[in-house]
């Protein structure tokens, strides 16, 4: 059984308990714990069930590499699918429930899969639930999603809080262990602006489980010195429980800090990104220990070596009373001594190299532990637990030799830099043969903004593989980098690290070598997806001999751990399958982020009311205030209608447009575009940009204008008023207001740039509003003594009045038809004004209208909206806008294009007006058909509609549409199909519908 | 005019800094060549500033000058000065090519201060803003997680942040949430 | 994300200050060009492995259009500098060379 034991525990505060469950269990641990070290002091080693065949599982690993240590965390709102045990650093009151199991952990009916191990191999899906056909979809996705997916998703919102933080550093050091440490002091030193950080809660990484000497000091000590001295440089910046999740282009790198995962109780976001642009980055993430393939390799209880070590070390756990270890090197027989010095059993090290260790084999044996060479576990006996081994020769086939009882296994198939975030943004790896590792290149690094290599790893993340490599190989790496950066480091030497020599670790990549299919098929590479080393074999013969394709096929290194343990071997059993060297087999892509981040630390704080900006007017409030139904424009939110009590939306919007057409409506016009265009050149620069001519207007005038773009497309239109001589004032749709100013300034910055011409966008520098219908000039006389008759301020006029004391310009412009006045004013006097001129209106019943009311009411005049009418394919002459398009003008941006064949095509559709012969409203966006099929068998069209409403004033539907010859064919009637069946019949009109003469406006 | 307004219509927060509405403010944006003797002349007349250099912030007595672009300054005066201001700069600018706009009303006006301020912008601009690298005087346009937005730095150590108008609650209740206690990050402050 | 340095402000900003606006350096043909020079124009932008000159705008800075010369590789940035000019300067072209001898761009190389 694992257990606390009396010594050991460097990281514990052993005078505090700390109370926490699992699976509803009641269980103590103390303050330095993570949640796997307090699982395996309670001899809670079964945590959870594979996700294929619901295989008892157990923590294998300490850190982030975890594959089998899955929980939920927490509950309720708080709860959190797929936790890594060893990275959940334990709090008072924590809860966890163990994964994908039914009924229980330790009674899982799922668990019958493993029995039908054999008829479920890689590819079992693709191959058996293809036929029959139908049955996929009824049959076996119900059922396969049912049992499938790792952990529950929680359900109501998350109630933390979450942040971004820029952040800006010569250097960025990843890794806090000894080598990360070792660079950045190095760089620091150096000069460089450096920021360092670590994934967990502690500096020094594994170096302290490991012993040794740094510059004479016992490494702990060095590491505590070092954190030290770091931590007094004004120019470092240190961050513990912040995760290098990313390398990305040109220095940019993501933090994921842990803020207060580990303190729930505290006020504070609970995890914030990093978004860290560098100059260099250095990696100095360390290595991974691989596990070793054989027979029953997955029964809780079969270990890293180097897990062992940790949990021993750190936390003061035994793993087991009697430890076999297995390795292909020499490292794990420090787990060896460590375990029989803390008065552990290790009934053998099996060594599969023939030749056996060095320095530390000798350690080990003078303790007294039995090590044999060239031996290797045939298979381990146990199911929910490991209960004992049986051993073989390495260089057999699995002939046990001998049989062992032990409840625990160490093993280790040597180290794996983590390169990671090396290869993140395109950096190489090289093939270590001498220690059966991939490597960083240093001659591919990931390239910056100047070509230059802006990545490097450092100590075991490059390959180094002892303390005094280690940290030579660091301070290489973070002088290097603060050179790059343009600092000039120290000549000092690196401080000098010593360990015991080891001797050669030797490839093993399956044990016993000639393991026959029935240990392969107990031989897991990958614990999590539950892959074994027959199931990569059957991918090769297959032919899936792309790793890619292999990955995908078998799952091996899918989901959550992303492979972390099991790349390396499954590629090396690959590349044997396929006869070639892994070199070539090659590895999957390293894909950020490193291990799974939250999705809201990716939000941030973009949640909620900052979810996304709201743009408001400045009359905004008013409407909230008066039950304004609000919908989106842009980012604008503007009132759709104001229902009054139980009032239906339709009903509001007939109610606003029948008062403002019979006495007095108001609209809140703010969002509109206004953008101020002046110079000596601005009426010539208008003359480009409009299809009309501006340069002829006069000052004090107004007139519209459509916009293309040089594609020849509407893009937007709008009432210009020419200010003076050489100012204009472009009033643009809603939408267009950013955008045409950007346009403005491209053909301003890009093309014409000797052109006198200056732009500003003062779109909101104004509220605007629009004051519409017959009682309009009375009411505004009420609040001013300049004339606003019709011949002091005719149709198309603009003047600067007083109203209601407020300095404001009046527009007389209209998109109602109605007697119409735009009335700009300050924004901050915006509410003012709106408030003056509902108390003037009021006797006339003002009535505030919306967006709705405003799009029905330019419909019955028939004039067109950008967005409804045009769509991106539309050109002014669709739309019978002739008119509007000067034939005086060599040029103006879109002429050239709407001069193309397409273009002048006499069969483009045409705007009309559109009636259905029942008065009912023709469904939005239908289609015209015509007889006959086309190339594809659908039937033929021959217009569509455009915009389409119910209009109070006529009572009855309108719409308007671009019809095949339509503008010929007025009174011709032609079919819309409706979605449910039926079509409708409506007979083509001209687009006005209202006041065709203008008699209402122009009065 | 009592009747005027801001958009946040004076709101505050604190927190581990303060966020405030800076209240009316007469903004101009002028355009023209910065470089020009005249320019130089019209600014000084009209705010009594220089012309600021390349991303600076010049403030005097209820004046700032601030660099918007190569061609362009936001000239800031009190709110009821706008017209004269602008009336000053068109007189000395007469003949020349420019442009002098009163945006007062088109944009929101804060101030942040106190230790922490550094750091409430640092979690939404993508910009540098160590004390070495952002100093006093420098101003800064840029993006404030979804809108734009432009700031510059005192002497005291507050930052002075001009957006538009339209986004003043979004912006007052992003620089709140970044504000918010236990949100310290322990690195400017 | 990219960095880049805006030549009208010298800020150095993020990718997320900028706006990408394609192809620079087009020659405009307008009413009287012929329809293939039109063609061209509009639809037939320059797509290569390697350098390419393209639009910027610095919508969340200054304001201000610029070019950017940038490897669609490599994402190396060769330089940036303003949109005032017809043609690539000298020394851009030269940081091109140096990495991409015998590389070519329309009509200028």
């Amino acid at each position: 059984m694992s257990t606390r034991l009396a010594k050991g525990g460097r990281l514990l505060d052993k005078g505090r308990a700390l109370n926490f469950t699992f699976n509803g269990k009641r269980l103590r641990g103390h303050p330095g714990d993570t949640l796997a070290s307090a699982l395996l002091a309670n001899d809670q080693m079964l945590v959870g069930r594979s996700f294929k065949y619901h295989r008892p599982r157990g923590i294998v690993a300490s850190g982030a590499e975890e594959p089998n240590a899955l929980v939920g965390l927490g509950e309720g709102a708080r709860f959190e699918p797929n936790q890594r045990a060893t990275t959940t650093e334990l709090f008072d009151g924590l809860t966890c429930i163990s994964q994908n199991h039914w009924p229980s952990l330790d009674y899982d009916i799922g668990a019958v899969n493993t029995a039908f191990a054999r008829f479920l191999p890689a590819g079992f899906y693709y191959k058996t639930f293809i036929h029959p056909r139908p049955f996929w979809k009824h049959v076996y996705e119900p059922f396969i999603r049912q049992s499938a997916g790792l952990g529950k998703a929680p359900n109501p919102g998350d109630p933390d809080r979450y942040e971004h933080f820029y952040a800006f550093c010569d250097v960025l050091v990843i890794g806090g262990g000894v080598a990360g440490l070792q660079a950045a002091l190095a760089a620091a030193e150096a000069g460089a602006r450096v920021m360092l950080i670590e994934q967990t809660a502690h500096w020094g990484g594994r170096a302290p489980v490991d012993g040794g000497e740094v510059g004479g000091q016992p490494t702990e000590e060095w590491i505590e010195a070092t954190v030290a001295k770091l931590r007094d440089m004004p120019n470092v910046t240190l961050r513990l429980r912040c995760m290098g999740a990313g390398v990305y282009d040109h220095g940019y790198a993501l933090g994921y800090e842990r803020v207060s995962d580990h303190a729930p109780e505290a006020d504070a976001p609970r995890h914030r990104l990093w978004r860290i642009r560098a100059g260099q980055i250095v990696t100095a993430t360390g290595a991974i220990e691989r596990p070793l393939s054989f027979a029953g390799n997955d029964v809780p209880g079969v270990m890293l070596a180097s897990a062992v070590r940790d949990y021993a070390v750190n936390y003061g756990v035994s793993a087991g009373d009697r430890t076999v270890v297995v390795t292909n090197n020499d490292d794990a027989y420090r787990t060896a001594i460590t375990l029989k010095q803390l008065g552990l059993e290790v009934p053998v090290i099996l060594d599969a190299r023939a030749s056996g260790g060095g320095a530390l084999a000798d350690e080990a044996r003078a303790l007294g532990i039995r090590v044999e060479n060239g031996k290797a576990i045939a298979k381990v006996k146990g199911s929910k637990r490991v209960e004992g081994v049986a051993i073989c020769a390495q260089a057999g086939e699995g002939a046990v030799l001998e049989e062992l009882k032990c409840d625990a296994i160490a093993m280790s198939g040597g180290w794996s830099p983590v390169v990671h975030l090396w290869s993140h943004c395109g950096g190489k790896l090289i093939w270590d043969s001498a220690q059966a590792h991939f490597r960083p290149d240093p001659a591919n690094p990931p390239r910056g903004a100047k070509g230059e290599g802006f990545v490097s790893a450092a100590g075991a993340a490059n390959g180094a593989s002892d303390l005094a490599g280690v940290l030579t190989d660091a301070d290489a790496a973070g002088k290097a980098a603060a050179k790059a950066v343009g600092h000039k480091p120290k000549t000092t030497a690196a401080p000098k690290g010593s360990q015991s020599v080891e001797a050669p670790m030797q490839a093993v990549w399956l044990m016993p070598q000639g393991a026959g299919i029935r240990l392969r098929m107990k031989s897991w590479l990958d614990y999590q997806n539950d892959v074994k080393v027959s199931d990569v074999q059957l991918a090769a013969r297959e032919g899936y001999e792309s790793v890619e394709h292999a990955k995908r096929y078998t799952t091996l290194g899918m989901a959550t751990d992303q492979g972390k343990l099991s790349n390396i071997n499954g590629l090396a059993i690959l590349s044997d399958a396929l006869n070639q060297p892994i070199p070539q087999t090659g590895t999957t892509t390293f894909r950020p982020p490193y291990t799974p981040i939250s999705l809201s630390a990716i939000a941030g704080s973009a949640r909620g009311e900052i979810f996304q900006p709201i743009r408001k007017t400045p009359i905004h409030d008013w409407h909230e205030d008066n039950g304004a139904h609000f919908e989106p424009v842009g980012q604008w939110r503007r009132p759709y209608c104001f229902p009054k009590g139980e009032e239906s939306h339709r009903d509001a919007v007939n109610r606003e447009i029948n008062q403002t057409r019979a006495r007095l409506g108001l609209l809140d016009a703010s969002t509109l575009g206004k953008i101020i265009v002046k110079g000596p050149d601005a009426g010539k620069f208008l003359d480009m940009l409009y299809t009309n001519m501006m340069s002829t207007l006069k000052p004090g005038k107004c007139r519209y204008g459509l916009m293309c773009n040089e594609n020849g497309f509407l893009v937007d239109d709008g009432v210009v008023a020419r200010i003076d001589e050489d100012t204009f004032l472009c009033h643009t749709t809603t939408g267009g207001a950013e955008s045409i100013h950007g346009h403005m300034e491209d053909w301003l910055q890009c093309e014409w740039w000797d052109w006198k011409v200056y732009t500003a966008n003062v779109t909101e520098q104004y509220a605007q509003i629009a004051v519409v219908g017959p009682k309009a000039r009375e009411t505004l006389a009420k609040l001013t003594t300049d004339d606003l008759s019709n011949e002091a301020l005719p149709f198309m006029g603009w003047a600067d009045i007083t109203l209601a004391g407020m300095p404001v310009r009046v527009y007389r412009i209209s998109f109602s038809g109605e007697l119409s006045y735009e009335i700009a004013v300050a924004a901050s006097l915006g509410r003012a004004l709106w408030d003056a001129l509902l108390e003037a209106g009021a006797e006339h019943g003002v009535t505030p209208y919306g967006t709705e009311g405003l799009h029905v009411m330019r419909a019955e005049k028939g004039f067109i909206m950008i967005g409804d009418e045009t769509d991106g394919t539309v050109i002014p002459q669709d739309l019978n806008m002739q008119w509007a398009i000067s034939k005086k003008k060599d040029d103006y941006l879109g002429k050239r294009a709407q001069e193309r064949s397409h273009m002048t095509d006499p069969n483009r559709w045409k705007l009309v007006g559109l009636e259905t012969l029942d008065g009912s409203v023709l469904p939005d966006g239908a289609y015209a058909t015509a007889a006959g099929h086309n190339a594809n068998g659908q039937r033929n069209t021959q217009g569509r509609v455009t915009s389409t409403y119910f209009s109070p004033t006529l009572g009855r539907g309108i719409a308007m549409g671009l019809v095949h010859d339509g503008p010929d064919r007025i009174g011709e009637v032609i079919e819309f199909p409706k979605v449910d069946g039926g079509v409708v019949k409506t007979k083509i009109v001209d687009p006005v519908f209202y006041d065709k003469d203008g008699e209402k406006q122009n009065v | 005019m009592s009747d005027a307004v801001t958009a946040l219509n004076g709101a505050r927060y604190e927190g581990f800094a303060t966020i405030e509405d800076q209240g009316l403010t007469g903004m101009i944006t002028l355009r023209g060549d910065l470089a020009s003797k005249e320019v130089k002349a019209a600014v000084k007349s009209a705010i009594g500033l220089a012309v600021p250099a390349q991303r600076q912030a010049l403030t005097g007595d209820g004046a700032a000058a601030l660099w918007m672009s190569p061609d362009e300054l936001l000239l800031m005066c009190p709110y009821d000065k706008v017209g004269d201001t602008i009336a000053a700069l068109e007189q000395a600018l007469k003949g020349q090519h420019f442009l002098a706009v009163n945006v007062s009303d088109a944009r929101c006006f804060m101030r942040i201060s106190g230790r922490g301020a550094r750091e409430v912008l640092a979690k939404v601009c993508p910009v540098d803003l160590s004390p070495d690298a952002f100093t006093p005087g420098m101003f800064r346009r840029t993006r404030m997680a979804q809108v734009p937005a432009a700031f510059w730095l005192d002497e005291a150590g507050a930052f002075h942040l001009v957006c538009f108008r339209s986004v003043a609650d979004y912006a007052f209740d992003l620089l709140k949430a970044s504000a918010r206690p236990g949100g310290e990050v322990g690195l400017y402050a | 994300m990219l960095i880049l340095t805006c030549p009208c402000c010298g800020v150095t900003g993020e990718e997320t200050e900028f706006h990408q606006g394609g192809e620079a350096h087009l020659k405009r043909f307008g009413p009287g060009s012929s329809d293939d020079d039109f063609h061209t124009y509009m639809f037939a932008k320059e797509n290569p492995k390697g350098a390419h000159f393209e639009r910027w705008r610095h919508n969340n800075g200054c304001g201000k259009w610029f070019i950017a010369a940038r490897d669609t590789v490599t994402l190396e940035v060769y330089g940036t500098y303003p949109a005032q000019t017809h043609e690539p300067p000298q020394h851009i072209r030269d940081a091109i060379t140096a990495r991409r001898p015998g590389w070519t761009w329309r009509e200028f190389a």
